[in-house]
């Protein structure tokens, strides 16, 4: 059990893998994006465009971490863009705590994001990149400081608040963009690829500071990575796609000793 | 209100509304852009589409049935050849030497880093910005048989009229092209070089065919600025000389043949788009090329190898002898007042309304008038051309709505392109019941502001654009999941990521305002002239004093026009974005 006092003043408690009550949270059923390609000329027709993501279903219970795991092209960064309502859905619907979230513009959805760039405001500091989410929830000027200061905290850069955004570096980058995104207290944070910009060392160690804030903080999270190691690491559950499907969605050990097919275990590099 | 999942706050009621409130709100989002589309829509079909179009049609229809004879009467005459014949003469003749001369500048000014270059730079762009009626008298006066080049036989002559073009575009050359090259992966070349490829294979085979995209929008640009170019055209051709923009503005004040004009309107229309095509396609295919490049400037120190030594000679030459010079002059001879004597005769005499009556106002007046009328235009453009570019830089998922993006884009380009002469002159074939209403534009302190903005709105829209589409689409997704509406994604990113170049904008509106000259000649009344209209009033006007003063107020338009760029170019920064 962990107990944190975050920067609001009150105590959560969670469990070790974080996993609360069944049902609630983010449920994806029969998913599909695709991309139409644009048009060669002004009268040939639309030609049928790529399906990215090919009928997924995947359940992400509150508090949980999982990770989708794939190569690149996979379609897993497009199921992340349609969760967080960034990209349409051509079938299947998109459900939190059993609420379809078909029409609700992307800002209403309280689903926080991390780029693989971090895409930090260039104009704004540190610390106001963190405040940029509460600042949208017209949350006082000094609870927003104190609540700035704690998550700064919480990433490892105290003190970080006035340091300018080209003065960070890679990993301090990222570690601001983390803060950023928990900032509003998201019902879901979905990663992109958070990590994939960072060199080895500091990726590793990265990776499990990632898991400590999720997990510290009660964040239910999504997760999308090439790699396996770093799946493995941070994530409750790790799912495999490949081709736009979810192969299989299990935790880091069931996969190592039962990968459910060939395609998982030469992926996971265990055949 | 609901505690948040891990306590680091309360949710934000009404955060996670759902279902039909969402729908609504894309449609509302819809809403907004449509209209913001229709706000400079509407402004372009009143103020430009449609006087051009009454212009042109005028000299179609005569007695209310379509009569074609115009076109070959205009054509059969050996006159129009000869027109057409030097508007081409003088445009590829000034783009070609804009392009040679603009080259070496463009490769000292932002490859090579050395102590006052941003200077050099700013020196660079200034006749860009200048007034063409002062660009016409600074070259006269250094043309006239007892000027500094006097003996070069060129007033009133093709040579002289391509000179003064070149010096008017060179910085257009030299921003478009050194933009590039700056940001150009030096990588390329010195991999080059390491497979034994000397420096002139290097440049012919890696650095010019990188370089080909903005070289040819340049081109077409400069082209399109020498085809229409006006108040140079009339300042330094006098009666000898003239081109189709510049007969435009003969048949229609001098002989009312306005059928003859719309013919010749026809014309340069034609000329304009074919030129507007080829930039618009090879911009498209600059701004895909830019990916390729580094986003770190990659200038190095001047060295002293042969290459760099031709650059400073040819910049210095091109700089001292374009530039310099003719403003020098312009200066120097400003100073000499109608009695020959050395003083401020000239500048006393601003007050006064010239000799023999010259003008209904006195200079300082058409000053007040000028910046008056200036700021009214720039904010106008900045509206319209700012929403402009504010559309233009969404690139939405549909096929047809990214069609009519595109539309919109070309469409703002074409003030650029089409005569200032006839949008003047279609104002007051059309204003007088603009839509049917019954109220006279013509008559309102509205008109000549509304003209200028028509000319300085591709400006504003090319400015801002390149600075917007540039912002990573994943910032404003990112500020989505934070919470932030569309709308607050507006003001928290697009604004204060745009606001500098806006600055920039209003710069070049408010420069280009002070300087025009084609359209407020037709349309500003003596007692609200502005510096421009009463500059060439002087010039057309016999008298040793009047010509004094021209010089003096074309020193006086010269020096604003300078401060507000200077201004302007110190909110651009390092980055530059836009396209002149």
């Amino acid at each position: 059990m962990v107990s944190l006092n975050s920067g609001a003043g009150s105590t959560v408690t969670v469990t070790d893998t974080g996993v609360a009550r069944h049902g609630a949270g983010l449920a994806v059923r029969d998913a599909v994006v695709r991309y139409t390609r644009p048009r060669d000329g002004l009268w040939r027709p639309a030609r049928a465009g790529t399906t990215a993501v090919d009928h997924v279903w995947l359940e992400v219970d509150e508090g949980e971490i999982v990770a989708l795991l794939g190569p690149s092209g996979c379609g897993k960064s497009s199921l992340l863009r349609a969760v967080a309502g960034l990209e349409p859905l051509a079938g299947g619907t998109v459900r939190w705590d059993d609420a379809d979230l078909a029409g609700v513009p992307v800002h209403r959805r309280q689903f926080g994001l991390l780029f693989q760039d971090g895409q930090l405001f260039p104009h704004r500091d540190a610390g106001r990149n963190v405040a940029y989410g509460l600042e949208a929830q017209h949350v006082p000027a000094p609870e927003r400081a104190r609540r700035v200061a704690g998550l700064l905290d919480l990433v490892g850069l105290t003190g970080y608040e006035r340091r300018r955004v080209a003065t960070l570096s890679g990993g301090e980058r990222q570690r601001v963009a983390l803060a950023r995104a928990l900032a509003p207290s998201p019902r879901l944070l979905l990663l992109d690829e958070p990590l994939s910009a960072l060199d080895r060392r500091l990726r590793e160690r990265l990776a499990a500071d990632v898991r400590r804030v999720l997990k510290e903080t009660g964040t239910t999270a999504l997760f999308v990575t090439h790699d396996h190691e770093e799946a493995f690491a941070v994530a409750d559950r790790v799912g495999v796609m490949s081709d736009g499907r979810l192969l299989q969605v299990a935790t880091p050990d069931e996969l190592r000793e039962k990968p459910a097919s060939r395609d998982v275990a030469e992926f996971l590099g265990l055949s | 209100m609901t505690p948040g999942p891990h306590g680091l706050g309360p949710r934000l009621p009404g955060f996670g509304r759902r279902g039909v409130r969402g729908v609504s709100a894309t449609h509302a989002a819809w809403a907004g852009w449509a209209l913001a589309a229709l706000i400079p829509l509407s402004f372009l079909a009143l103020f430009f589409a449609w006087p051009v179009v009454a212009l042109v049609m005028r000299g179609f229809v005569s007695d209310g049935t379509v009569d074609l004879t115009g076109f070959a009467d205009v054509l059969g005459r050996p006159r129009t050849w000869r027109l057409i014949g030097l508007t081409l003469a003088q445009s590829v003749l000034g783009t070609t030497f804009a392009l040679l001369a603009g080259l070496p500048v463009a490769f000292l000014l932002y490859r090579r880093a050395f102590p006052g270059r941003s200077l050099l730079r700013g020196l660079v762009t200034v006749p860009f910005v200048l007034p063409t009626v002062v660009v016409g008298v600074a070259f006269r006066s250094l043309f006239v048989p007892d000027g500094v080049l006097g003996f070069l036989g060129l007033e009133e002559t093709l040579g002289g009229i391509v000179v003064a073009l070149v010096f008017f575009n060179l910085s257009v050359v030299v921003r478009t092209v050194g933009g590039l090259w700056e940001r150009l992966d030096p990588r390329a070349e010195q991999a080059a070089a390491a497979l034994g490829a000397s420096p002139r294979r290097v440049w012919w085979t890696v650095t010019l065919p990188s370089l080909a995209p903005a070289l040819v929008s340049a081109a077409s640009v400069v082209f399109l600025f020498c085809a229409t170019a006006f108040g140079v055209v009339m300042v330094l051709g006098g009666a000898r000389y003239g081109t189709v923009e510049t007969e435009i503005w003969v048949r229609t004040t001098q002989f009312l043949d306005l059928r003859s004009a719309a013919v010749l309107s026809i014309l340069q229309l034609v000329v304009v788009a074919a030129a507007l095509t080829i930039s618009a396609r090879t911009r498209g295919r600059r701004e895909a090329a830019l990916h390729l490049v580094s986003d770190k400037a990659s200038a190095q120190a001047l060295g002293r190898t042969r290459g760099d030594a031709a650059a400073v000679a040819a910049t210095a030459a091109v700089v001292g002898g374009l530039i310099l010079l003719p403003l020098g002059g312009l200066l120097l001879r400003s100073f000499q007042g109608p009695d020959g004597r050395i003083g401020l005769a000239n500048y006393t005499a601003l007050g006064t309304t010239g000799e023999r009556g010259a003008l209904t106002v006195t200079v300082w007046e058409a000053l007040g008038n000028s910046l008056r009328t200036a700021a009214w235009a720039c904010a106008i453009a900045l509206v319209v051309g700012g929403l402009v570019a504010l559309v233009a830089s969404r690139r939405p998922r549909r096929t047809g709505a990214r069609r009519a993006v595109s539309l919109l884009d070309g469409l703002f380009m074409l003030p650029l392109g089409v005569s200032a002469v006839t949008v003047g002159f279609g104002f007051l074939v059309t204003l007088d019941q603009p839509l049917g209403i019954e109220y006279d534009l013509r008559t309102s302190p509205a008109l000549v502001p509304i003209a200028q903005a028509v000319v300085a709105v591709p400006l504003v829209t090319r400015t801002v654009l390149p600075v917007l589409r540039a912002i990573d689409p994943r910032l404003r997704e990112v500020a989505g999941t934070l919470g932030a509406g569309p709308g607050a994604v507006l003001r928290t990113v697009d604004l204060p990521l745009a606001a500098r170049s806006l600055g920039l904008a209003v710069g070049f509106a408010f420069a280009v305002s002070l300087g025009e000259f084609g359209a407020t000649s037709f349309l500003v009344r003596p007692q609200s002239a502005t510096l421009p209209v009463v500059i060439f009033r002087l010039i057309g006007r016999p008298g040793a004093e009047n010509y004094g003063m021209a010089l003096a107020a074309s020193v006086v338009l010269a020096a604003l026009t300078a401060v507000v760029m200077m201004l302007a170019e110190r909110l651009r920064g390092d980055h530059g974005g836009g396209e002149f």
